[in-house]
């Protein structure tokens, strides 16, 4: 069987959840992320035609409250531990282009 | 000696007004400044606080006030549960400097029942571990022998109750974080059936999975504390809106008649010997005491670890998307706001983490989706049933808690995956959504401690304590020294 990820699989999902890694990281991260997935291949070799994914232990079911006015944590207290804020908002550097 | 009392003593003492809460505290603050340095259980001991919430404990002893079943009993809480106003970090750089704006609902019970936080315990980096390796502030030392691991990931709340320094502690169980520290640091630990005890302010890992739950070093201790924390929270939604099991109740009923299946797929291969037999002696102690005791069968147990390693990081790779450098702790600073965010949890998180968010996002990725994270999903669904139908047969099942007693510092950190097989006892009942605990027996042939894990249907704590509570009193003694 072929490796379970390549190492070029392992950069774009490193990508996708905005991790830089360097070029020995992609490499030991290749390694241990393919063993594991290696081990789950037993699982993926199981017949599970007829059996129903469990997403979570029990029945879900949407809580309701009543639409009633309540306190809510401190604003202050909140934008106390944003790394950057300004007038009650969070600052972030710019989205789209670079900071001048 | 007060350090060795255990919580029902301690509080009793206070109530009566026979000892303060503050000479209590002051107690075990000394026993975590003598032996501290050489465990590092915690990552911040919140000395003051403490005796100021001590200080308050017996003002109102001496007005005639009952402050509650914990009065006065020091506890250790997990770093990962949210105290208001105190540094909070899961043993994580990415958290750096954050004090949360709310208390975690456990944490408002607690105080609500006169217990004193004494500090927040160090863990494997947002409880990924089974080691307490995993922290971004250095290792946890198991008591018993500090070459040896706690265990993990809640290393440092088994620490502490191990080593004196708290009678009670929390954790929070994912795959086995409460069961296999408590197993490999001597100490009762408790994974409570999901949504009995609210997960409102435990930073999540995988959400599905995730359980707060008590150390102790008694049986007895370990069931106040999950009647102080447990039952319906609004704040959470998957707090399930029923009343407690009694458990204290029927601590002492015994076990006369009730079923007790060994799991046979979680006691033989991978099993080590001296773990085994403990397991073996645990299972005659029962039948001593008058329960029927039999082989039970669970057969996708086998798989569950393979499936939780694909389920857990998908949770975790969503739930971690949060720390983007935004709202809170650590920002690394860039020209733009892509950059910042790719350079904060590049440089925030520590390689475990990053192994599991990228395992779960490729398990959760267009074209992998159905062969890795739906069929994991599925394999949840024949494990829940092969329970169940275990549990038609048998009241409670009984196996070991972790495959070993605790291996050397350094040991598994090559190897994930090594690591990852510490779990394979643990992570079933996770996935069923069950309740299981812990419950020190005697010694393996290293002379360190041995668990046996006791596993029950979902809201079955009752029978799971009465079990664990002969399991006590049966238990080899005088071998495990502190």
């Amino acid at each position: 069987m072929s490796a379970p990820i390549s190492r070029d699989e392992v950069a774009h999902v490193a990508n996708l959840a905005r991790l830089q890694l360097t070029d020995d990281e992609l490499d030991h991260f290749t390694d241990q992320l393919g063993a594991v997935l290696e081990h789950a291949r037993d699982v993926a070799a199981l017949d599970t035609s007829d059996v129903p994914p469990t997403a979570h232990p029990y029945e879900l079911t949407n809580v309701l409250r009543p639409d009633e006015v309540r306190p809510t944590l401190d604003r202050d207290e909140v934008m106390a531990q944003a790394p950057a804020s300004e007038d009650g908002m969070f600052r972030v550097p710019p989205v789209l282009g670079e900071a001048p | 000696m007060t350090i060795d009392d255990t919580a029902l003593d301690l509080a009793a003492s206070v109530r009566a007004g026979d000892r303060s809460a503050r000479e209590i505290l002051d107690a075990h603050l000394a026993a975590i400044e003598a032996r501290e340095p050489e465990i590092h259980a915690f990552n911040l001991v919140t000395s003051e606080v403490a005796r100021d919430a001590a200080d308050e404990i017996d003002r109102r002893v001496a007005a005639g006030e009952d402050p509650g079943p914990l009065a006065g009993v020091p506890i250790a809480l997990k770093d990962n549960l949210c105290t208001r106003g105190v540094a909070t970090t899961c043993s994580s750089k990415i958290l750096d400097g954050w004090q949360p704006p709310y208390d975690a609902t456990v944490v408002q019970r607690l105080a609500a029942a006169g217990a004193i936080a004494v500090g927040k315990t160090n863990l494997d980096e947002f409880a990924m571990g089974s080691s307490t390796e995993n922290s971004a502030f250095g290792p946890t030392r198991n008591p018993h022998d500090t070459s040896k691991v706690p265990g993990g990931s809640s290393g440092g709340s088994a620490a502490s109750v191990a080593a004196g320094f708290a009678p009670v502690s929390l954790g929070s169980d994912t795959g086995g974080s409460i069961r296999q520290p408590a197993a490999l640091c001597g100490v009762v630990g408790v994974k409570p059936t999901y949504g009995l005890v609210s997960r409102y302010g435990l930073i999540a890992f995988a959400s599905s999975l995730d359980q707060i739950g008590p150390f102790a070093r008694t049986v007895a201790d370990a069931a106040l504390v999950l009647e102080v924390i447990g039952g319906h929270d609004p704040a959470d939604t998957t707090s399930i809106p029923q009343a407690l099991p009694p458990v204290r109740e029927h601590l002492d009923d015994g076990v006369a008649g009730l079923r007790v299946g060994i799991v046979s797929e979680l006691s033989g291969e991978g099993i080590a010997p001296d773990v085994a037999r403990r397991v073996s002696e645990a299972a005659e102690a029962l039948a001593a005491a008058g329960a029927e005791v039999g082989e039970a069968s669970v057969p996708a147990a086998i798989y569950g670890l393979s499936a939780y390693y694909l389920i857990a990081p998908a949770e975790a790779s969503s739930n971690l998307a949060r720390y983007d450098g935004v709202r809170y702790g650590l920002r690394v600073d860039a020209t733009n706001t892509p950059d910042m965010n790719l350079r904060t949890r590049t440089e925030g998180f520590g390689d475990e983490v990053k192994r599991r968010i990228m395992l779960g996002t490729y398990a959760l990725s267009a074209g992998y989706y159905d062969a890795y994270y739906g069929k994991a999903q599925k394999v949840r669904t024949l494990i829940i049933r092969d329970f169940a139908a275990a549990y038609e047969q048998f009241d409670v099942l009984l196996s070991p808690t972790s495959p070993t007693t605790a291996f050397a510092l350094g040991d598994k950190t090559a190897d994930p995956l090594t690591m990852y097989l510490n779990d394979v006892c643990t992570i079933p009942s996770n996935l069923a959504g069950d309740p299981a605990m812990s419950v020190p027996f005697g010694t393996g042939d290293d002379g360190l401690p041995v668990g046996v894990q006791v596993l029950a249907p979902a809201f079955g704590e009752v029978d799971m304590f009465r079990v664990a509570a002969v399991l006590e009193a049966a238990a080899p003694i005088g071998e495990v020294a502190r």
